[in-house]
């Protein structure tokens, strides 16, 4: 296996906000890491699926719309269900601080706030990549 | 060239040689080139030189064609722009406190902001609204809740703006029969649905049915409003979001009227005349931060339109030709850090809308980064527009700007920039095409992304993340609570508005529906409105079509 880190980018939930995600997309792409976007309001069954068939380090999630106290508790929930927690998850959106908090405590590893510098994205995945060591 | 104007270009290369080069030997300007927020190169000064490609025709004077100077020849001098803060939050009763609350501190029109399900067309005890119900905007699904959401609010004498697109007919036919039921005159109705479903394929996002149906359904809500409700703007086609996704100011503009085209197209094919329907066709903008181009591009859009409803649709009457809209301040402009730099940020944007000629302004709230706004954050946004009207003077005249060399020859360079798309979009097969191809969601993206990246270098300035920092700051601020009983309250109304409606007839309107969606020369609104009335909610009709015309799925590209 090559040592490229693969990244699943998704939306998940109705928002529509695409703006933040494609450009976080753009920036590991050009970082030369391998990267899926999932597209648009995708379950969170659906995006779990995808990060375990895809086998990626990362998964990547963004939120717009509120949901994300629902959201995130599920798709960490899925992935423990599948066995599958060596993948990162990493969150971004808009949300309270204190919610931000309390996702990383529930296992979300970052979050990634509005106007998060594209190099600090970058080091942050391959800083939690490398933390996790190989599969 | 003029005798005037030569002798004026021979006293700016004097200065220029001169006097700017002898400043520019001592110290040289901040930065090897400034350009608008667009990217149009920005010039040391203008003169009456600058003007040489702007006919006075194009420039004339307000309400007068092509309407560069504002739309109406008394402006704010006979009324000020509508003060019209968004709001929407839990259930119909937590957002009606609010509307009245809005209208106690002065506001003057209603705009209803819903929540995810409601504008992707979801029921609130649908599986994917979980967590979702009355959360970002307020949750409705029948009749029911709206006659709650308007409670005690006069129809007749207040405007009422609802941002709700792939299900918009809907909510009108419901806006409808709360109208009837009350025995209001339809025609004295004044307000406005987005209807815009073109722009969402392009930026927002919000779609349930494919382009086509959508476009249809469009049609649908202009004729049936053009018949039979005179004040009433059944479509407000919008370039906010578009900017919010990331697009740059010119597009924001430009890509509105490709989608313009495309309905007047659709509506002109019923045989209906443009003048019938045109006069109530309205906008929405956003007020982006480059304070002067932004003056330019409100002025240049107006011009635009004008141009292309006589020249293109053979538009006579005035009103087809008069572009009215609505700003929103730009809310991606605001941040988390040091968060109260938002009111004066804000209050720039604010005050470019109205110099741009506005019809109504929503102001952003300080909390807009955080969550959705207070009521307190609201009061200041509100109490800005109050300022720049009530206090400072610029509304005592029209168009104070016009004729600024700069404004004027901005104005004409954004006019020019907003027609090569449009012929762009004509040569390359039209804009539902380019929608189909990804052609303005990949220019959206790639502007969105340079700009990430001007941000990320500190190229382009924001104060409290990229210059003047403050890395210990935490900041305090009081958000919106979300209620969590809401999608509890919310579902309880629905399931009791199922078990009490008649459900034999609702199963014959149903079967109805399906008939006239699958002919393409009926309006679906009639039949909607019957449904509405008869308990139907608003998820039922949109999943009933969506057995007929399917869904869409979009090709993302980054």
């Amino acid at each position: 296996m090559s040592n490229i880190i693969r990244v699943i980018i998704a939306k998940v939930g109705l928002d529509g906000h695409d703006r933040g995600v494609k450009i976080v997309a753009r920036t590991l792409r050009d970082a030369g890491m391998d990267v899926i976007y999932t597209g648009l309001h995708r379950t969170p069954e659906e995006v779990v699926d995808a990060a375990v068939q895809e086998d990626v380090d990362v998964l990547g999630i963004s939120i717009l719309s509120g949901a994300h106290m629902t959201i995130f508790p599920r798709v960490l929930k899925l992935l423990k269900e599948r066995d599958a927690e060596d993948i990162i998850v990493l969150g971004g959106g808009v949300m309270p601080d204190e919610d931000a908090a309390a996702l990383k405590a529930q296992g979300v590893k970052e979050i990634l706030l509005q106007d998060t510098p594209p190099e600090s994205i970058v080091a942050t995945v391959r800083r939690l990549v490398a933390e996790r060591g190989p599969k | 060239m003029s005798k005037e104007l030569d002798s004026l270009r021979k006293q700016l290369e004097s200065w220029e040689s001169h006097e700017l080069a002898a400043f520019l030997k001592k110290s040289p300007e901040r930065k090897p080139e400034f350009r608008t927020l667009t990217g149009l190169p920005v010039k040391p000064v203008y003169t009456a030189l600058d003007l040489a490609g702007t006919p006075p025709e194009d420039i004339g004077l307000p309400g007068q064609y092509p309407y560069t100077r504002g739309a109406y020849p008394t402006m704010y001098r006979g009324r000020l722009w509508t003060m019209r803060q968004i709001a929407g939050f839990g259930t119909a009763e937590d957002t009606n406190q609010r509307f009245k609350y809005l209208i106690a501190q002065g506001q003057t029109g209603l705009s209803v902001d819903f929540d995810m399900p409601t504008l992707m067309g979801y029921d609130s005890d649908h599986p994917v609204s979980e967590g979702e119900v009355g959360r970002e905007g307020v949750a409705i699904d029948t009749l029911a809740d709206m006659e709650h959401l308007f409670d005690g609010i006069d129809l007749e004498n207040i405007s009422v703006s609802m941002t709700i697109n792939p299900s918009a007919w809907i909510l009108l036919a419901m806006y409808i029969a709360v109208a009837e039921k009350r025995g209001l005159d339809l025609n004295k109705l004044s307000g406005t649905i987005q209807a815009d479903i073109l722009k969402e394929y392009m930026a927002q996002k919000e779609w349930a049915f494919p382009i086509r149906p959508s476009v249809r359904i469009v049609r649908d809500c202009i004729t049936h409003c053009a018949r039979n409700m005179r004040r009433y703007n059944p479509i407000n086609i919008s370039g906010y979001h578009i900017s919010e996704a990331g697009s740059s100011p010119v597009d924001e503009v430009a890509f509105p009227l490709c989608n313009l085209i495309t309905y007047v197209e659709e509506v002109v094919k019923t045989g209906m005349h443009v003048d019938e329907f045109a006069p109530r066709l309205a906008f929405f903008f956003v007020s982006q931060a480059d304070f002067f181009e932004e003056i330019a591009k409100f002025r240049a859009v107006r011009r635009a339109y004008a141009k292309i409803m006589k020249e293109r649709f053979g538009a006579s009457n005035p009103e087809s030709m008069r572009l009215r809209f609505h700003t929103q301040t730009a809310a991606a402009t605001l941040t988390k850090p040091q968060y109260m730099v938002n009111i004066v940020r804000t209050t720039l944007q604010a005050l470019s809308a109205v110099l741009g000629g506005t019809q109504s302004l929503h102001t952003n709230g300080m909390d807009e980064a955080f969550a959705i706004p207070t009521e307190e954050a609201m009061k200041i946004a509100l109490r800005t527009q109050q300022v720049i009207a009530d206090e400072s003077n610029v509304a005592n005249v029209i168009d104070p700007l016009g004729g600024s060399y700069y404004v004027e020859h901005l104005t004409t360079q954004m006019e020019r920039a907003i027609f090569e798309v449009i012929e762009e979009v004509d040569r390359r097969g039209g804009t539902i095409r380019m929608i189909e191809e990804g052609w303005f969601q990949r220019r959206i993206a790639d502007f969105a992304y340079e700009t990430a990246i001007k941000k990320a270098k500190g190229e382009k300035v924001v104060l409290g993340v990229n210059k003047f920092v403050e890395p210990d700051e935490k900041p305090k601020i009081e958000t919106h609570p979300y209620d969590p009983t809401t999608a509890q309250r919310q579902i309880a109304r629905l399931k009791q508005v199922r078990s009490t409606r008649n459900q034999r007839n609702v199963d014959a309107l149903f079967a109805r529906l399906v008939e006239v969606a699958r002919d393409e020369n009926q309006n679906l609104l009639p039949i909607t409105i019957e449904l509405v009335r008869a308990g139907a909610s608003m998820g039922e009709i949109v999943e009933r079509l969506k057995t007929l015309w399917g869904t869409y799925r979009e090709t993302p590209v980054f």
